[in-house]
């Protein structure tokens, strides 16, 4: 009975968060479509949503092979982060000398113009989908780096010095105190990563071209700019913020399962 | 920051150390702890014994506790995995570490909330954690600084009862810092009080209490002349102001 009413209170509660972003949605849909029609906007310029469903409709075969090409150029490139990123995060924390010497050029990584260099990428990993992932990894390898050191680095000073106290190993340390501590920062950098890859992959995609006729999404929008089919421009376009989005939401659900899991087992 | 600290501590005893925010009490606290190094000067810790040789073996076997002003405990470890915690770091299996975690859980009574998470506890319990966490590798020297300076007057009356306790039962040396004359009137054997910076000793005074000791003895004239003397030592050096020592605590 109680948990019935639980799950009541839950549904409302999801009913409360989930109703004022589709309410936005149908609004805004709505005003655009009319807008549109009203001042008669040749639709190559702006193409009203039913135009831009029906071209997404029409090409799904094309958009659903170019939307799993550029997720997979974003996952690689995002799994590396996550990789690479967590380990060099974990190293600047063990070590000052590594993190001083390092970090401005990790940061580097951050304030490059992916534009500019992705042309070099396809030059050194060839085009494709190398050139892609890696075009997505230094977009979003920076934040990860950040967050992990960042959370390592948040222990209480108290905390540390009881673990110095009964004489802790360096690896009791780091996994029974610095690394518990630093996960909700970690998740935080996967989060804004996980996003990030995916422009990376657009943006390397852009330049990458493709290889073996898998064209992603940036070459669908590159294209379709080409013959003035902005429909089914805004089509990738929606698909690839789209991909982004399902990305973030996935992090958060496994960094939110995880989070859960590490309070379960004590 | 600390000058001509001379200091002999008896084994078993229970020393408060008072003192004006920032005199030094909590660094001395740390130095005693081996946590820092002074820069001159020796500290040498031989609880049943003497000598130098004494010094590295309580620092090294962490004989040793501290419990500091907030529980600090670890968020997503049960009550019992935390008290257990100083055992792991120490080698002994998980299994094991738990197993003697129990006796300290249950002197501090809170057996029943063992597979609790911290965030789940009153302030008061969290603290008990610690000090159980404390307890657990059977410590000779207890170090406490400001433990109980963030609970309200009631709880903290009620630990500084069971802290008492403890002491008896356990017979080890404590050291504790605060800001409540009340506190270390009714808690300690002996009390230390240290003048602004730099921090030296400007009163070394036996409490006059007896050993038996409960809330009425708060309300008892002994008590009150105890804290006066205390107070007034504070008062003379400067260090009113801005401790949290007033009047208004006289009264224990």
């Amino acid at each position: 009975m109680s948990r019935a009413a639980g799950s009541r209170s839950e549904g409302r509660a999801w009913v409360s968060a989930a109703l004022p972003p589709l309410l936005t949605f149908v609004l805004v849909i709505a005003l655009w479509e009319g807008t549109l029609r009203a001042l008669r906007v040749p639709a190559f310029l702006v193409p009203p949503p039913s135009a831009v469903l029906a071209a997404g409709w029409l090409e799904r075969s094309a958009l659903a092979g170019a939307l799993l090409t550029t997720a997979l150029g974003a996952c690689s490139g995002f799994l590396l982060s996550v990789c690479l990123g967590t380990l060099v995060g974990l190293l600047f924390s063990l070590s000052r000398w590594l993190e001083r010497g390092l970090y401005p050029y990790a940061l580097f990584l951050q304030t490059v113009p992916i534009v500019a260099v992705a042309p070099l990428l396809v030059l050194w990993f060839g085009p494709g989908l190398r050139a892609v992932s890696v075009s997505a990894f230094i977009v979003s390898v920076f934040p990860i780096i950040a967050n992990t050191l960042a959370g390592l680095r948040s222990v209480d000073p108290r905390l540390s010095d009881l673990f110095r106290l009964y004489g802790a190993k360096l690896g009791d340390t780091v996994l029974k105190l610095r690394l518990p501590m630093a996960i909700p920062s970690m998740m935080t950098g996967y989060k804004v990563a996980s996003g990030l890859s995916v422009i990376g992959a657009i943006v390397g995609e852009f330049v990458a071209g493709f290889s073996e006729g898998n064209a992603g999404l940036g070459i669908t929008v590159l294209s379709s700019y080409r013959q003035l089919r902005t429909d089914l421009l805004f089509a990738a376009v929606l698909l690839a913020s789209l991909l982004g989005l399902s990305l973030f939401a996935l992090v958060s659900l496994a960094a939110g399962l995880l989070l859960r899991r590490l309070r379960a087992r004590g | 920051m600390l000058q001509g600290i001379d200091l002999d501590l008896e084994a078993g005893s229970c020393v408060a150390l008072l003192g004006p925010s920032g005199c030094g009490k909590s660094t001395l606290l740390r130095f005693i702890s081996g946590l820092e190094l002074p820069s001159s000067g020796t500290i040498s810790l031989a609880p049943g014994g003497s000598g130098a040789s004494g010094a590295s073996s309580v620092h090294g076997s962490a004989k040793l506790a501290f419990v500091f002003q907030d529980a600090q405990l670890l968020p997503w470890r049960t009550v019992i995995d935390n008290v257990a915690l100083p055992l792991e770091l120490q080698g002994v299996s998980r299994a094991e570490a738990r197993r003697r975690a129990r006796g300290p859980l249950s002197e501090v009574e809170l057996s029943d909330v063992h597979d609790r998470f911290p965030d789940q506890l009153s302030g008061g319990m969290r603290m008990r954690v610690s000090i159980a966490r404390a307890l657990v590798t059977e410590p000779e020297l207890l170090l406490l600084d400001e433990p109980f300076a963030a609970l309200d007057e009631l709880t903290r009356q009620r630990l500084d009862e069971r802290l008492r306790r403890l002491w008896i039962a356990r017979r080890m040396t404590v050291i504790f810092v605060t800001h409540a004359l009340g506190e270390a009137a009714f808690l300690a054997e002996r009390a230390l009080v240290m003048s602004r910076r730099p921090g030296r000793i400007v009163l070394d005074h036996r409490l006059d209490l007896p050993a038996q000791r409960d809330m009425d003895l708060r309300t008892t004239p002994a008590f009150v002349e105890q804290t006066r003397v205390l107070y007034r030592a504070l008062e003379q050096h400067g260090g009113l102001d801005d401790s949290h020592a007033s009047t208004a605590e006289l009264g224990g």
